[in-house]
């Protein structure tokens, strides 16, 4: 038998399974690890401050870059704590869009954890499949606010603009031949929700698809069961949510138990886990998924038959259409004051959270009265997540450490803020 | 809804008494004030008693009260001179920044500076509490740590201490969190500059990355304003001051 000695190692802040630039300080004995020091803080910069400094509507873009890929989430997270505040009340209509675009919103999370999971595990191909379908989900995206990613699509009162009644195309190109640009378009010759549609449609055989790649298989199996096991009390002290906390058999989901929007007349189930450990909690996110589609569909048909306005017309707070402003002197004067010095929030503090993909995202706001936050805390999911992983990892392998990195779904944007 | 948050609110009154400095209700939810010195043993009744039930510490987060309620821009008696162009002053969005006269002295705001803030969650009986408490003495501001109730805490005070320099007595690794290795301030209070102090930049002749003073200008694109809103004339200012 060889003598093993304790010694430290450095993993990160350039690895690529640390998901960014996490320096985690691993204490080991052999292979087995004694103690992890995750050290943050490398993408800090300073949103929370930053916030302080800028009228209140100028901070939504912020927030698409906290959790880089859950990002309207984030955007609503705020909105909803503005709108408590302002108390402001959302058309029906932009809370379906919202609702329909927060679950588009969780499948491209999830799907991107499932990829960068498997991958850090040693499964190459999911990944290529889950960015296939990423592709689609992001083509909404830009298609309803022009942005792929960072959509600053959700504002205070309600959603920037209506849904595109014509999906973009993809144009003929020398690179590309006429059968292609065929197939491509094929699902884009209607509206946005026909896209949509076509997609809830095709999703659920493709979930199966990524469910026979992993979930019987027997590598993953041997790689995810019984690691990083966290028993239900556990996971409430350690302050878990989401996907995390119903992992370890806790049925707590604040879209149905603090139901904000629409989604208490919306059909889903809650997945939760078993034994907590980090197969459980694939299996959950895997599940939410395919619960995700269900709202999604859910919401299309909503949106078909319903048509309406999607902002509110308070014009205080929500700028007043363009049309207006060239005829009407008050719609003027509104315009030019949202845009110079932005709307005062009357004076109070509020919290306001929503269920993101990776667990609660809250945010606090103490407003003095003025057109800047005083104060803004975000309190983000991940956070909590990753001050676990010493407790979590303690007594692993090396190798699963990287497992357990993936479990818990981390994005260095929210983490270090 | 209403009933509910009530019920707390009665629930609280009767188990804490006056250990609860002030208790608001506002848009919904609780926020309840302590004392430093009652803050440990209310939040472990809180997390105990079996009417509260708060399994869950949803985050902790620190607050500098010092420039609440101070704008940049006259509002109301400015249209004999004329409204400013711009925010020159040592004002909100340039406290403690480093000028020719030296550093821009923080005017008080007449209350007590630091706050530390809890929100509280129970998943068990689905409700919530804000907690919050003002520490005495402005210079060292310090609470006892409450990661011996729920550990989710730990980071969370550590971030407070790093960017407010709250210390939270009892903790077990009171280190800096989110700023760099050997950062100086805190940067969250209000008199750390937005613009912050020093700047890095590779040296070629020292061959390697060095510190110096920043070399940009503080600017305020959009002045911090204050307006007296009358639709929300029941929800208007009352004149007294959260930290007062």
């Amino acid at each position: 038998m060889a003598e093993f000695r304790s010694y430290t190692i450095n993993f990160g802040p350039q690895h690529p399974s640390a998901h960014g630039v996490l320096r985690l300080v691993l204490e080991m004995d052999g292979e087995v690890v004694r103690r992890a020091d995750p050290h943050i803080g490398l993408l800090h910069r300073a949103t929370e401050k930053l916030a302080e400094s800028k009228p209140f509507i100028q901070s939504v873009p912020y927030m698409d870059r906290l959790d880089y890929v859950s990002m309207m989430c984030n955007e609503h997270g705020y909105v909803l704590a503005l709108e408590k505040m302002l108390g402001i009340q959302v058309p029906i209509r932009a809370q379906y869009i919202r609702v329909m675009f927060d679950e588009i919103t969780r499948i491209l999370n999830h799907l991107m954890w499932l990829g960068a999971h498997a991958l850090d595990v040693g499964a190459m191909t999911v990944f290529l499949y889950c960015f296939r379908e990423r592709e689609d989900l992001m083509d909404c995206y830009e298609a309803v606010s022009g942005a792929r990613m960072h959509a600053a699509y959700y504002r205070p009162g309600g959603v920037y603009r209506d849904l595109p009644d014509k999906m973009p195309q993809y144009q003929p190109s020398p690179f590309r031949s006429e059968k292609d640009l065929k197939y491509l378009n094929e699902a884009r010759q209607g509206s946005l929700l026909d896209f949509l549609e076509d997609f809830t449609n095709r999703f659920p055989k493709l979930v199966d698809e990524y469910e026979t790649l992993l979930t019987d298989n027997r590598i993953w199996k041997q790689r995810l069961v019984d690691i990083a096991v966290v028993s239900p009390e556990r996971a409430l002290a350690l302050g878990f949510t989401g996907p995390m906390l119903r992992g370890s058999g806790i049925a707590w989901d604040l879209r149905r138990t603090q139901p904000y929007e629409v989604y208490d007349q919306l059909e889903f189930d809650i997945p939760v886990g078993t034994n907590g450990d980090c197969y459980d909690r694939y299996l959950v996110r895997v599940e939410e998924m395919r619960q995700s589609n269900r709202i999604i569909k859910q919401c299309i048909d909503w949106l078909r038959k319903n048509p309406g306005p999607v902002m509110a017309d308070n014009h205080k707070v929500t700028p007043p259409s363009r049309e207006a402003m060239k005829d009407d002197m008050e719609s003027l004067i509104h315009h030019f004051k949202l845009f110079t010095e932005g709307f005062s929030v009357p004076e109070g503090e509020v919290y306001a959270a929503v269920e993101a993909p990776k667990g609660e995202f809250g945010v606090y706001v103490i407003s003095d009265g003025a057109n800047k936050p005083y104060r803004l805390k975000i309190r983000p999911p991940g956070y909590t997540h990753l001050a676990a992983m010493d407790e979590m990892v303690r007594g692993h392998m090396l190798s699963d450490v990287t497992t357990v990195m993936g479990t818990i779904d981390i994005v260095f944007g929210e983490i270090d803020r | 809804m209403a009933d509910k948050l009530q019920n707390l609110a009665d629930r609280l009154g009767a188990a804490f008494g006056d250990r609860i400095v002030k208790l608001t209700q506002a848009l919904g939810e609780i926020t309840i004030e302590v004392k430093p010195a009652d803050l440990h043993a209310v939040m472990l009744e809180l997390r105990d008693r079996p009417e509260f039930r708060f399994d869950q510490l949803i985050d902790v987060c620190g607050v500098d009260y010092i420039a609440y309620g101070q704008d940049e821009w006259i509002t109301e008696e400015a249209s004999w001179s004329g409204f400013s162009r711009g925010v020159t002053g040592p004002s909100t969005g340039r406290l403690g920044i480093t000028g020719i006269y030296g550093v821009h002295e923080v005017k008080s705001s007449g209350g007590r500076r630091f706050a530390s803030v809890y929100h509280l969650l129970s998943v068990e009986l689905n409700h919530r509490l804000r907690v919050k408490s003002f520490a005495e003495d402005d210079e060292f501001p310090v609470f006892d740590s409450v990661v011996d109730i729920w550990d989710s805490a730990n980071w969370f005070e550590r971030e407070a201490f790093d960017l407010y320099g709250i210390v939270y007595q009892g903790h077990p690794d009171l280190r800096r969190i989110l700023t760099d290795y050997g950062f100086v301030g805190h940067p969250f209070r209000k008199d750390f500059p937005l613009i912050g102090n020093v700047e890095v930049r590779y040296d070629p002749e020292k061959g390697r990355v060095v510190y110096q003073p920043v070399t940009i200008e503080p600017r305020v694109l959009v002045p911090r304003v204050i307006r007296e809103d009358n639709r929300y004339t029941d929800q208007a200012p009352t004149g007294e001051r959260p930290n007062g």
